[in-house]
């Protein structure tokens, strides 16, 4: 039910790559818990709402109001590369 | 044995005198020095820190202070915890050097009681696992069988509570990852009811699952715990904004009359002999503490495994879409662009368990399968979720065991991922509804402890904590400790 293109196809989606044994493997694992999944079916749902979030809470507002936050220097701190105060990454353009 | 001893017994000592903070959290550095090398239950152990805090600790004490009856207890946090300038792993490698610039709310709450942070504990990545075995840097050993898994995600802060390395810890339980582990290791462990604790500061793997909450050494130390870290926090959304109770008082009222319901598909196919033995003459002291025990259903309970591991996933893929390689964590070398960047970085970085989980979750959400798998996924979890309050019309609290088997052997289960999720099935549903739930030690099998889960109404862990001591004190299984055997490390 899911082949080795479909593995490639959503690797590519969420930014992963697998060697050709890894995605054997993936085939198969992923294959077997869909194919478990797929108990959901029997279950009839046509007359149910679905549950994303249990409380019965919506959105939560609070004034805008500015607030003391982390230092440019903290949040730079943990960054793999830096520069001039700001998170360096390739060239995008 | 100072060790073994709980954290309200040692307020008690410190408070007249017997023993000090800096002894205590001294007993416990020494204990991980001897054990921890073979047990492998810390990522990170903060020896100058802890002892630091804990001469402040003594201080505050000389100095007549008004204390909490956590001042100066040594405790674990398991490394998805943020702690500031502490590494915080999640036993990635992704987040190898990661050092939080700021706390989790859990965290700031313990500090302002006083409480001295010994470690962060090991757990599977991401705490996605049921047996310690997916850490990026370790395994945890079992502290009553070297040769078994401490249960999982949270293994490593129940093999430290149970081996005497912590007085508690703070695990995470998103599918049973506080109370797997905690039946598996003999303590106790409770899964607060979801919003009761701030996820500020916890790293998330699923959020609408996620839920922080204490691994203990006996119910009363559950409670005192309980009081620290519950409570509303305006920089987590899901916090709820209800009244806090005061979860020690109350605790010796007793269960003559309460109506307690058995699930029955908690007893079916999957369990050990052993285990079910043990819970149902766990049901048996329950009904001669004067509860009143009766037979229920909860008859979706089948399909709560296959809708957990959905939506956790689907959840999961987005909440770690953001590793990237570029405001923290490790970014691979050698890339050509910034897509190669982010492959290379997420690809070398997560380890075999994690990407697994993105992989099915990036599946269920993507265009074509919505439908069929999440949101299939969210009208079962509604469906569970009515089942229970159906049953807790008719009772207050819900027994059964907390894992359908005792500590399996460490790789038993490491190739066959299904195997491994099965082991959560009593645990997951609980999860799904947003209750509240704890486990005890109800005696063992195969010399193995096993745990009684107690699950309750939402906001009602008085009920829970209240049923549990009753449970507890007419036992004793608390009070057993496993050996730490020299002998057995050879043989390994």
């Amino acid at each position: 039910m899911i082949t080795k293109k479909d593995v490639e196809y959503v690797a590519a989606l969420a930014r992963l790559e697998f060697s050709e044994d890894e995605k054997e493997e993936l085939t198969k694992t992923l294959g077997d818990i869909l194919e478990y999944a797929k108990k959901l079916s029997d279950v009839d749902t046509s007359s149910v709402q679905p549950t994303a979030h249990i409380l019965p809470v919506n959105n939560v507002f609070r004034e805008d109001r500015v607030e003391p936050s982390l230092g440019r220097d903290r949040v730079l701190e943990n960054a793999p590369d830096k520069s001039k105060g700001c998170f360096r990454v390739p060239r995008v353009i | 044995m100072i060790h073994y001893l709980t954290a309200h017994r040692l307020a008690e000592m410190m408070g007249k005198g017997e023993i000090s903070a800096r002894e205590v959290v001294g007993l416990h550095l020494e204990r991980i020095e001897e054990l921890d090398q073979h047990l492998g239950a810390y990522i990170t152990v903060e020896k100058d820190r802890a002892l630091a805090s804990a001469r402040e600790a003594d201080e505050k004490r000389r100095r007549g202070e008004k204390l909490s009856p956590l001042s100066g207890i040594p405790m674990a946090l398991k490394d998805n915890i943020c702690t500031e300038g502490i590494p915080t792993t999640c036993a990635s490698k992704i987040l190898e050097n990661f050092i939080p610039p700021y706390s989790a709310d859990v965290y700031e709450r313990l500090q302002r009681a006083g409480c001295v942070l010994i470690g962060k504990a090991n757990l599977d990545e991401f705490a996605m696992g049921s047996s310690t075995e997916n850490s990026a840097f370790k395994i945890t050993r079992n502290p009553w069988d070297e040769k078994r898994v401490p249960g999982g995600s949270s293994g490593g802060s129940a093999a430290a509570v149970a081996a005497g390395m912590a007085v508690f810890a703070l695990g995470s339980d998103t599918g049973g990852s506080i109370r797997q582990p905690s039946a598996m290791c003999g303590v106790v462990g409770m899964k607060p009811t979801y919003g009761r604790v701030s996820r500020y500061g916890l790293v998330a793997f699923a959020s609408s699952l996620d839920q922080i909450g204490p691994i203990t050494r006996d119910v009363r130390d559950c409670a005192l715990v309980l009081n620290h870290i519950c409570g509303h926090d305006r920089r987590d959304s899901t916090s709820v904004d209800v009244e806090v109770p005061d979860f020690e008082k109350g605790l010796e009222q007793g269960i003559k009359g309460m109506r307690i319901g058995i699930p029955s598909e908690y007893f079916g196919e999957g369990i050990d002999r052993g285990v079910k033995e043990r819970v149902q003459e766990a049901i048996k002291v329950l009904e001669n503490l004067g509860a009143v025990c009766d037979e229920v259903s909860l008859p979706h309970t089948e399909y709560a495994l296959p809708a957990y591991y959905i939506i956790s996933s689907a959840e999961a893929s987005s909440n770690l879409a953001r590793y990237d390689g570029i405001r923290y964590g490790r970014r691979a070398e050698g890339y050509s662009d910034l897509v190669d960047m982010f492959v290379r970085t997420r690809s070398d970085g997560f380890g075999r368990e994690v990407k697994r989980r993105i992989m099915l979750g990036t599946y269920a959400l993507s265009s074509g399968y919505y439908d069929a798998y999440y949101k299939k996924a969210q009208q079962v979890r509604t469906l569970i979720k009515e089942d229970f309050d159906r049953v807790f019309e008719g009772c207050d609290i819900i027994v059964g065991p907390t894992t359908p088997t005792v500590a399996f052997r460490a790789g038993e289960k490491t190739d066959d991922p299904l195997q491994m999720y099965l082991s959560d099935v009593y645990t997951i549903p609980v999860n799904i509804a947003g209750l509240p739930a704890l486990s005890v030690p109800c005696g063992f099998s195969e010399g193995l402890p096993v745990g009684l889960q107690f699950i309750g109404k939402p906001f009602a862990e008085s009920t829970l904590l209240r049923a549990a001591y009753a449970y507890e004190q007419s036992t004793g299984f608390h009070k057993m400790h496993p050996q730490a055997k020299e002998a057995s490390r050879d043989e390994i």
